[in-house]
C-alpha cells in the first residue's frame, strides 16, 4: 500500500461520548500517534485514561468524534473501508468468555472467516494453522468452557489470526488470567509479532508485560503523554507515579542504584538483564 | 439440573445414526411425527414400531437409556390413559363407584399411549445421537427454505449456537453470585412461596446485569471479527448427504406407505374414531 | 476467634464419574489477629478452601472449627458464622444489586436483623473504612468506576462487622492505582485488629502484606510460613507453577553467580541494601 510504512495511524484523534460534543465525556481529546508496520507497541495508562477508546478506533468499531485514524493507509470514516479494516485490524478483548461464540474450539476460530465468506476448505486450512500458531491445536474438538483463561485467550488470538490480519489490537488481554495465563499470551504475542511479522498493539497495565515492547506509549486523561522504548519511559519513574502507573521492580531497582553512583544501564530492564549488569559492574574496571 | 436436560441428553456413542447428517435425521424425525398420526390401527403402530426399534439397534444407544426418555412423560402417558379408559362410552369392562371404565375406553387408551411412546422415544433418538451443535447447524439448513417467508433461519440458529455456549458460564456465574449474596447472610431456602420470590432478587438482577453486558461484550466482539448477519457467510462444516442418510429418507418414506396402506387395509382401532 | 481446620476433604460432585477432589487432607489454624496469605496455582484448592470458613461449604470428611463451633453440627448458626466470617469473593462488584449504594451496602446488617437505626451508622462506619465519600450515598452502584464498585462491595461485608476478613483476589483487574488503593485499605483493617485471610496470585502482594503463608497445590498444603521461608524454597514454588517475586528472583541468581547476598530479601530497599553493599566492595565500588 504505496510504500507506506506505518500501519496505524491518528491524527488529532477526538472521542467525545454521549449525544453531542458539549454534553458529552471526552475520552480522547487530540490524540496523535503512529505505529509502525511490525512493531509491538505497548500502551499503558489508568483506568480512564482512553486506552480501551483508542483500541476500539483502531478496529472502527468506533468512528473518530474529530480528526482520522487510518489503518493501512484506510480511513476508518469511510464506511466502505469497514469491513477490510476489521480484517486487517484483529481486535482481542478482555474478558475472554465474552469473545467466544461458538461450542467448539475450532468452530469459534472459524466465525471470522466465514464472516468474510470464504471457501469451506479454505476456512479449514486456516483455522488448523492458527491453532498451531498459538500452540492450541490439540483442543480442536474442545468445548471453550474447559479451557483456562489463558487457553481462552489463545484461542481468541487464533479467531483474529484465522482472518489473516496485519495488525493485533489488544485490549487488557491479560487482566483477568492468572500468572501463568499471562506468559501463554505474552509468548504467543512475541512469536507472532517475531515469526510472522504481524503489528501488535498490546493494552495493559502490568508494567512487566512492558518492558519487551519495541515501544511503550502511555495515556493519561484522553491523550499520549509519553511514548518511547521502554528503557526510556521506565526511567521516568516520578512521571509514571504521578499518572498512577507502576515501575518495574528492576527499573526501581536501577534508579537507586544509579543515584548512589553505580553506572548500571537503563536498557536492564528484567531480573535477567539486572542480574547480567550487575555481574558485568562488579568484574569490569 | 438444567444443563442435564439441555446437553447431557447427548449419547456420545459412534454409529450409522450418529454419522447421519442431521439434516437427513430431522427430516426423517418430521416424516415420522407425521406418518405417527396418519396410523389409525395397531398394524401401522407395528410397522412404524418396528422402524423406530430398527433405529435404536443401529444408534447402538442402550436401551435403557431411551427407554429413560419416556420417564418424565409418564405422569402424563398414565393420565391419558385413564381418561379415555373412563370417558370413551362403549361396553362396559368394570364400575368404580359412580365412573364406569369401557373396553373401547381401554383400546383407545392404550392406542393414544402407544403413539405417544414411539413418539418420545423416536424423537428422543434425534437428541440422543445428535450433538446440540450438528442439531443447530441441520435446523439452519432445513429451515432456509422458509426464510422467504420470513423465518429467520440464520438468526435463530446463531441465537441457539450461543445459548449453548453461555448456558453454563451464567450457570456458574448464579453459582457464585448466590454465594456472595449468602456470604452476606441472604437466605434463599426458607420462607413461603411469596417471600422466597422476593427473596431472589439479589440473585437475579446481578445475574442480568451480568448476561447484559456479557450480551454487550459479545456482539463488539462478533462485530470486530466482521459479523453482518447471515448474509454472504459461509460456514467451515459443510453438511454432506452421504448413502446412509439417503437410504434412511428412503426407508421411512417406504414406512409411509405402508402405513398409509395399512390404514386403508384396516381401518379405525374403533369404528367411528378417526 | 481462631478457625480450625481439621483433616478437611472436600469432593465435588461425588459419587458421580466426574467426582474431583479440591481439598485433600488440609490441617491448619488460622489464629487471630494474623494476615495469612494463600497462595497457589489455579485450581489447587484456595477457593474452595476458604468456602468452608463461613460454612458455605462443609468438609466431605474431617471438621472445621470457627471458634470452636463445628461447622457441619446440626443447627449451626450459620448466619451468624456468616456475619463473624466476612467473605468477599473475586470480582466482587458481580454482587451488586440496590439501588443505591446505601442500600447494597444495608443489605448484609438488614439480613443480620441488625436494627434499622443502626444500619445507617454501620454503612457510614463501612464506607468511611474502604475511603468511600459519604456523599456517594445515595448514588446508584451502577454509575460507578470499577475501583469504587469493588470498595462498596467490600464495604457491603465490612458492615457485618467480620472478625475475620477473607478476600479472594482483591486486586483482580484493577489498574496499578486502583490495586494500591484497596491494598492500603486492607492493611488498615488488618492493623485495626481484623484477621485477614487473602488469596492472591500476586506474590508481591502477599510477600508484602502477609504475616504467613499457606501454599496449596492440588488440594495439599505443601508449604507454610513467614513469607521468607516460604519463598526461600524457590524451586519448590516454580515447580508447581508458581512465581516467585522478581526481586527474591534477582537474589537467588545472583547468588548462583557467587554473590555473597542474602536471598530471603522481601523488598526493593532490602534488595539494594544488599546489592550496593556488595557493589561498594569490589571495583564497580573504585570506579565511583
Amino acid at each position: 500500500m504505496n510504500g507506506d510504512n506505518r500501519a496505524v495511524v491518528a491524527e488529532a484523534l477526538v472521542h467525545t461520548y454521549g449525544p453531542d460534543e458539549s454534553s458529552g465525556v471526552t475520552a480522547l481529546s487530540g490524540v496523535d500517534l503512529e505505529i509502525k508496520r511490525g512493531e509491538f507497541v505497548c500502551i499503558i495508562g489508568p483506568n480512564g485514561s482512553g486506552k480501551s477508546t483508542l483500541a476500539r478506533h483502531l478496529n472502527a468499531l468506533l468512528l473518530p468524534t474529530s480528526g482520522r485514524v487510518l489503518v493501512f493507509g484506510m480511513d476508518t470514516r469511510d464506511e466502505r473501508n469497514l469491513w477490510e479494516i476489521r480484517r486487517t485490524a484483529g481486535m482481542v478483548f478482555q474478558n475472554p468468555d465474552n469473545q467466544m461464540v461458538a461450542t467448539v474450539v475450532e468452530e469459534d476460530v472459524a466465525f471470522g472467516p466465514e464472516n468474510l465468506g470464504i471457501k469451506p476448505e479454505e476456512i479449514r486450512q486456516r483455522v488448523s494453522d492458527a491453532l498451531k500458531a498459538v500452540g492450541m491445536e490439540d483442543f480442536s474438538r474442545a468445548s471453550p468452557h474447559f479451557l483456562s483463561g489463558g487457553q481462552k485467550q489463545r484461542v481468541a488470538i487464533a479467531g483474529v489470526l484465522a482472518m489473516m490480519p496485519s495488525v493485533i489490537v489488544l485490549d487488557e488481554p491479560t487482566a483477568m488470567l492468572d500468572p501463568k495465563g499471562r506468559k501463554e499470551v505474552m509468548e504467543t504475542l512475541a512469536r507472532l509479532n517475531k515469526e510472522k511479522g504481524i503489528t501488535v498493539v498490546h493494552i495493559t497495565h502490568h508494567m512487566d508485560e512492558a518492558v519487551h515492547a519495541d515501544r511503550v506509549i502511555v495515556m493519561y486523561e484522553g491523550k499520549v503523554v509519553l511514548s518511547g522504548p521502554p528503557t526510556e519511559v521506565f526511567s521516568k519513574t516520578e512521571d509514571l507515579a504521578k499518572w498512577g502507573l507502576d515501575v518495574p521492580f528492576v527499573a526501581r531497582l536501577g534508579d537507586m542504584l544509579r543515584k548512589s553512583g553505580f553506572e548500571v544501564s537503563r536498557s536492564a530492564l528484567t531480573v535477567e538483564e539486572m542480574v547480567d549488569e550487575l555481574c558485568r559492574l562488579s568484574s569490569s574496571t | 439440573m438444567i444443563r442435564g436436560v439441555i446437553i447431557g441428553q447427548y449419547y456420545p456413542v459412534r454409529s450409522t445414526v450418529h454419522s447421519m447428517d442431521p439434516r437427513a435425521k430431522i427430516l426423517i424425525a418430521t416424516i415420522f411425527m407425521v406418518v405417527l398420526f396418519v396410523g389409525n390401527n395397531f398394524y401401522c403402530f407395528l410397522a412404524m414400531g418396528l422402524f423406530a426399534v430398527l433405529a435404536v439397534v443401529l444408534s447402538k444407544v442402550p436401551w435403557h437409556v431411551v427407554i429413560r426418555t419416556v420417564r418424565p412423560m409418564l405422569f402424563i402417558l398414565i393420565f391419558t390413559l385413564v381418561l379415555h379408559l373412563f370417558l370413551t362410552p362403549g361396553p362396559v369392562l368394570f364400575r368404580m363407584g359412580p365412573v364406569t371404565a369401557t373396553w373401547s375406553g381401554l383400546v383407545q387408551g392404550l392406542f393414544i399411549g402407544t403413539r405417544l411412546v414411539i413418539l418420545i422415544m423416536f424423537t428422543s433418538l434425534l437428541t440422543l445421537t445428535t450433538s446440540p451443535v450438528e442439531l443447530t447447524d441441520g435446523l439452519e439448513d432445513v429451515l432456509r427454505p422458509f426464510s422467504r417467508l420470513g423465518v429467520p433461519h440464520h438468526e435463530l440458529a446463531m441465537m441457539m449456537t450461543i445459548a449453548l455456549r453461555f448456558i453454563p458460564t451464567l450457570l456458574e456465574e448464579a453459582d457464585r453470585i448466590m454465594k456472595a449474596q449468602m456470604a452476606r447472610g441472604a437466605d434463599f431456602q426458607s420462607g413461603n412461596m411469596l417471600n422466597r420470590a422476593r427473596n431472589l432478587a439479589p440473585l437475579l438482577v446481578p445475574l442480568f446485569v451480568s448476561a447484559f453486558r456479557r450480551a454487550d461484550e459479545l456482539a463488539l466482539a462478533m462485530e470486530a471479527r466482521c459479523y453482518r448477519g447471515g448474509e454472504g457467510r459461509t460456514r467451515m462444516k459443510k453438511l454432506e448427504m452421504h448413502r446412509a442418510d439417503y437410504v434412511g429418507i428412503l426407508l421411512v418414506v417406504l414406512a409411509s406407505v405402508l402405513v398409509v396402506y395399512l390404514r386403508i387395509k384396516f381401518g379405525p382401532v374403533i369404528r367411528g374414531t378417526v | 476467634m481462631p478457625i480450625e481446620l481439621q483433616h478437611v476433604t472436600y469432593d465435588y460432585m461425588p459419587g458421580t464419574p466426574s467426582q474431583v477432589r479440591a481439598l485433600d487432607d488440609v490441617c491448619m489454624t488460622i489464629q487471630d489477629g494474623e494476615f495469612l496469605g494463600l497462595i497457589g496455582p489455579t485450581g489447587s484448592g484456595k477457593s474452595t478452601l476458604i468456602q468452608h470458613l463461613n460454612g458455605l461449604l462443609v468438609p466431605t470428611s474431617g471438621r472445621v472449627l470457627v471458634d470452636g463451633l463445628d461447622t457441619r453440627a446440626k443447627g449451626a448458626d450459620l448466619r451468624r458464622l456468616r456475619q463473624k466470617v466476612g467473605l468477599v469473593f473475586q470480582y466482587p462488584e458481580d454482587q451488586v444489586f440496590e439501588e443505591t449504594v446505601y442500600e447494597d451496602i444495608a443489605f448484609g446488617p438488614k439480613n443480620l436483623g441488625v436494627p434499622a437505626e443502626e444500619i445507617e451508622e454501620r454503612v457510614r462506619e463501612a464506607m468511611a473504612l474502604v475511603g468511600l465519600p459519604d456523599s456517594l450515598m445515595k448514588r446508584s452502584p451502577f454509575e460507578l468506576s470499577g475501583g469504587q464498585l469493588r470498595r462498596v462491595a467490600l464495604a457491603g461485608v465490612l458492615a457485618m462487622r467480620p472478625e475475620v476478613l477473607v478476600l479472594d483476589e482483591p486486586t483482580a483487574g484493577l489498574d496499578p492505582l486502583g490495586k494500591r488503593e484497596i491494598l492500603g485499605h486492607i492493611r488498615r483493617l488488618h492493623e485495626r485488629g481484623l484477621t485477614v485471610v487473602m488469596v492472591s496470585h500476586n506474590m508481591e502482594e502477599v510477600a508484602r502484606l502477609a504475616d504467613r503463608l499457606v501454599v496449596l497445590d492440588h488440594g495439599r498444603i505443601v508449604l507454610s510460613g513467614t513469607p521468607r521461608e516460604v519463598f526461600a524454597q524457590g524451586e519448590l514454588l516454580e515447580s508447581i507453577g508458581l512465581d516467585i517475586p522478581d526481586v527474591t528472583k534477582m537474589m537467588r541468581e545472583l547468588r548462583k553467580r557467587g554473590w555473597p547476598v542474602r536471598t530471603d530479601v522481601l523488598t526493593l530497599e532490602e534488595a539494594y541494601e544488599e546489592i550496593s553493599r556488595y557493589l561498594a566492595g569490589t571495583k564497580a565500588g573504585g570506579v565511583r
